[in-house]
């Protein structure tokens, strides 16, 4: 094939700095468009190892329905919806840390981003609290396993309500372990914006968290109705 | 035209540009990675190897007279386990992929270099588990870990092992990520996607797969850990969980695996057939988007693997029908080639023998697979040696002839040395008869009924299973041979010119072995791939 060739603007092989085009890239452009896609690509990732747990939980729920809506009124209704207010804050605060990086507002990043910290760690407290409580009841699957309802009685389909608990602990688990990996990026985004590193120019790292942050908070979305809301009611207590 | 001109000192090249052993563990540039990973996966490849052997060494006799059935178990699981997901997987994309595609297309790297680095360790530490488990007693489920045996009764290091191949699964991810990225946002100017080298567009398709695959893969084994080491559980009956579920899910990953290894083959014998038939491919578009179809239609046949699991017999229709369909573009591809070759001038050289025997050896394995898929006949066939046949067919036959076709055709532009084209003509020849004398064999013992994963079989069996291992010691042979002459050729062979082979695209373009940029300047792109005129075509070994 002819190729004409042309100089390459950038310096190849100058040392990568923060906030700067790093050497293998063509310009600033370039390099936020990259980064863009790949994190848009890891959250496809992300759907589908999620995905697996959502599959387990429909082929079971579709198989021992008794089952799951008898164990889904073991959860408790006001805590999970409370948290599930923290988190949805705590998206609000997120989005505005992304606006505030574009508009170059150096005190309100670090404060916006404070305050995400802060609802991530109210929402995992909570849950650690509500994990608690089902160790303490006897909840917890291969543990003295021994669910009841309200009444005492046992609950029905009792060979099939360890499922809902272990996918209750599988999918809050895996999400509160993307909760506490998101707030060990807080804390380092927070000391980063509070040496003035994001600008309007180049704030890549705020706005990608943001969309990993959202990410975390919808998988709640569909968590929270699957496990404390579904056929609740459907159970005589 | 370009013309070899001898060097008169020591040209600036990624080897000697930056010196010490700290530049290679802590590099960015995708060249070393690549070489990195080419350590990493001859050395598992070897490991594997030495399991395979012992295999059939002990299937020599029909009595159970070398190790006795645990130990045997342990054996076929780390040959599958140590052989799927630390060598076949990483092997073209982590190796070849790496290297090339950055220079393929145009690029100074791929899109994120400290990721790639990063993936190279996560592999190297999920070997690392894999190892430690090899170490401590092995683990004996056999590398598809089906439940409840895996999470309740295994004796074997399960835990450990899961582990290391949920690791090494990330390690996966993030090279399909960073390859996802690089293809889109890094071409150099003027690279369209319909200039692209064909072997972009095979990881294209695979590093769709391993974005989209390998995540269920990973929670399949969390649930499996989360099963066998805390007692929360999703298969057993005795939690009220159904065994078959795991085998959807493990099968939602590990069948579209099988084309994870099998792409970037194809990718790299499009390359050498369209290089050595001095030809532009027949079908261009074609071949492209057929790798983009095995990619999505291998995403929707894994219920193939559950025809006698208890599926319901209409989902074994739909499976069986679909599972037909992967053949077209599979089809597709192997005409297409033949077409290539057709009317063009041929030379037989080392990496066109690979890829010649890819083409033979690639056909008779998936066609085979439609043995398999037709509901009745596997029934039949189901968990004998026709199967072990089958996909060895299409995984060594197929990825490691790929493989090796790869290392033979890239080893001037990656070392910047000629190896000895009389030895490799010999290895390869002698790889392809040992081959077959292996595998060829089990399609009969697996139509007779022999199963597989047995290490006692009844007498009438023998001279078939001799036939095997005698064919195993001529392959290994025959890979032992390319380890003595690649090596030595580092240090003895010829320097390599910019393009022996008279090929076309753009790695071509810059010296062997290139330099730590890849291109002097970047180059601008107004051509098609494969643009072959008379004067360009240089003959060369």
């Amino acid at each position: 094939m002819d190729s004409e060739t042309v100089v390459a603007p950038s310096a190849a092989g100058a040392p990568p700095q923060h906030g700067h085009v790093e050497h293998h890239f063509e310009d600033a452009s370039q390099q936020k468009d990259a980064a863009t896609v790949g994190m848009w690509v890891f959250l496809v990732t992300e759907v589908m190892f999620f995905g697996g747990l959502f599959l387990a939980y429909f082929a079971y729920r579709q198989a021992y329905p008794v089952a799951f809506a008898s164990a889904s009124n073991n959860t408790n209704l006001l805590i999970g919806a409370a948290n599930t207010t923290v988190l949805i804050c705590s998206s609000l605060t997120m989005a505005l840390a992304v606006h505030f990086a574009a508009i170059g507002k150096k005190n309100l990043i670090v404060l916006f981003l404070i305050l995400t910290l802060l609802l991530g760690g109210t929402f995992l407290s909570v849950k650690a609290y509500e994990y608690h409580d089902k160790w303490v009841k006897h909840e917890v699957p291969g543990y003295n396993f021994d669910c009841r309802t309200d009444t005492g009685a046992p609950c029905a389909d009792a060979a099939h309500t360890p499922l809902f608990f272990s996918l209750y602990f599988g999918m809050t688990g895996l999400h509160a372990m993307h909760m506490i990996v998101g707030v060990g990026i807080l804390l380092f985004l927070i000391t980063q914006a509070r040496k003035g590193r994001y600008t309007p120019a180049w704030h890549t790292p705020v706005e990608l968290f943001g969309l990993y942050w959202h990410f975390v908070d919808i998988v709640w979305i569909f968590l929270f109705p699957l496990l404390y809301l579904i056929d609740r009611s459907a159970m005589p207590k | 035209m370009i013309a070899a001109t001898p060097p008169t000192e020591i040209k600036k090249n990624f080897f000697n540009q930056k010196q010490g052993l700290a530049s290679w563990l802590l590099t960015y540039d995708h060249k070393r990675i690549a070489i990195l990973y080419l350590l990493g996966v001859t050395f598992f490849f070897a490991i594997g190897g030495i399991f395979a052997a012992l295999i059939r060494l002990e299937l020599a006799t029909p009595a159970g007279d070398l190790v006795d059935s645990n130990t045997y178990n342990k054996f076929f699981t780390m040959h599958g386990i140590i052989m799927v997901f630390l060598f076949l997987i990483p092997s073209i994309p982590a190796v070849f992929g790496n290297f090339l595609i950055p220079l393929m297309i145009g690029a100074k790297d791929v899109a994120f270099p400290r990721l790639n680095l990063l993936s190279w360790y996560i592999y190297m530490i999920g070997g690392l588990f894999i190892i430690t488990v090899l170490l401590m007693g092995g683990v004996d489920t056999g590398w598809t870990f089906y439940t409840p045996f895996s999470t309740s009764y295994s004796n074997g290091y399960v835990v450990a092992a899961g582990m290391g191949i949920f690791i090494a699964g990330f390690s996966s991810i993030l090279t399909g990520l960073n390859f996802i990225v690089t293809i889109h946002r890094m071409r150099a100017p003027g690279l369209t996607w319909f200039r692209l080298p064909l072997f972009i567009w095979a990881h294209y398709a695979t590093s769709m797969i391993q974005v989209l695959g390998t995540p269920v893969i990973a929670v399949t084994l969390f649930l499996l850990v989360l099963e066998r080491g805390l007692h929360i559980g999703f298969f057993d009956p005795a939690y009220g969980g159904d065994p078959v579920l795991f085998q959807h899910m493990f099968w939602f990953y590990s069948h579209p695996a099988v084309y994870i290894m099998i792409l970037p083959s194809m990718g790299v014998v499009t390359e050498i057939i369209t290089t050595f038939s001095s030809k532009k491919p027949f079908g261009y578009t074609f071949i492209a988007f057929s790798s983009v179809a095995i990619a999505v239609f291998g995403f929707i046949v894994w219920g193939h693997h559950l025809f006698v699991s208890g599926q319901s017999a209409y989902a074994g229709m739909v499976f069986s029908v679909l599972s037909y369909i992967v053949a077209i573009p599979s089809a597709i591809k192997v005409f297409n080639w033949t077409a290539t070759m057709y009317k063009g001038a041929v030379r037989l050289t080392t990496p066109m023998l690979y890829a010649l025997g890819f083409i033979g050896l690639f056909t008779i394995g998936g066609l085979t697979g439609l043995f398999l898929a037709s509901l009745g006949m596997d029934v039949h066939l189901t968990d004998t040696y026709f199967v072990v046949a089958h996909f060895h067919y299409v995984m060594v036959g197929g990825a490691i002839m790929g493989f090796l076709g790869g290392i033979h055709y890239w080893w001037p532009k990656i070392f910047g040395k000629m190896y000895n084209e009389g030895w490799s003509k010999i290895s390869a020849v002698i790889i392809f008869i040992g081959f077959n004398l292996t595998f060829f064999p089990q399609f009969l013992l697996g139509y007779m009924g022999m199963p597989r994963r047995y290490h006692v079989y009844p007498p009438e069996f023998q001279v078939l299973n001799v036939l095997s291992s005698a064919g195993a010691s001529v392959l290994a042979i025959g890979y032992l041979i390319p380890f003595c002459y690649l090596l030595y050729s580092l240090k003895y062979g010829p320097d390599a010119p910019p393009n022996p082979w008279g090929a076309t695209t753009l790695e071509w373009k810059t010296q062997s072995p290139p330099i730590t940029q890849n291109f002097e300047v970047t180059p601008v792109v107004t051509q098609e791939a494969y643009t072959y005129t008379t004067e360009e075509v240089v003959h060369v070994g």
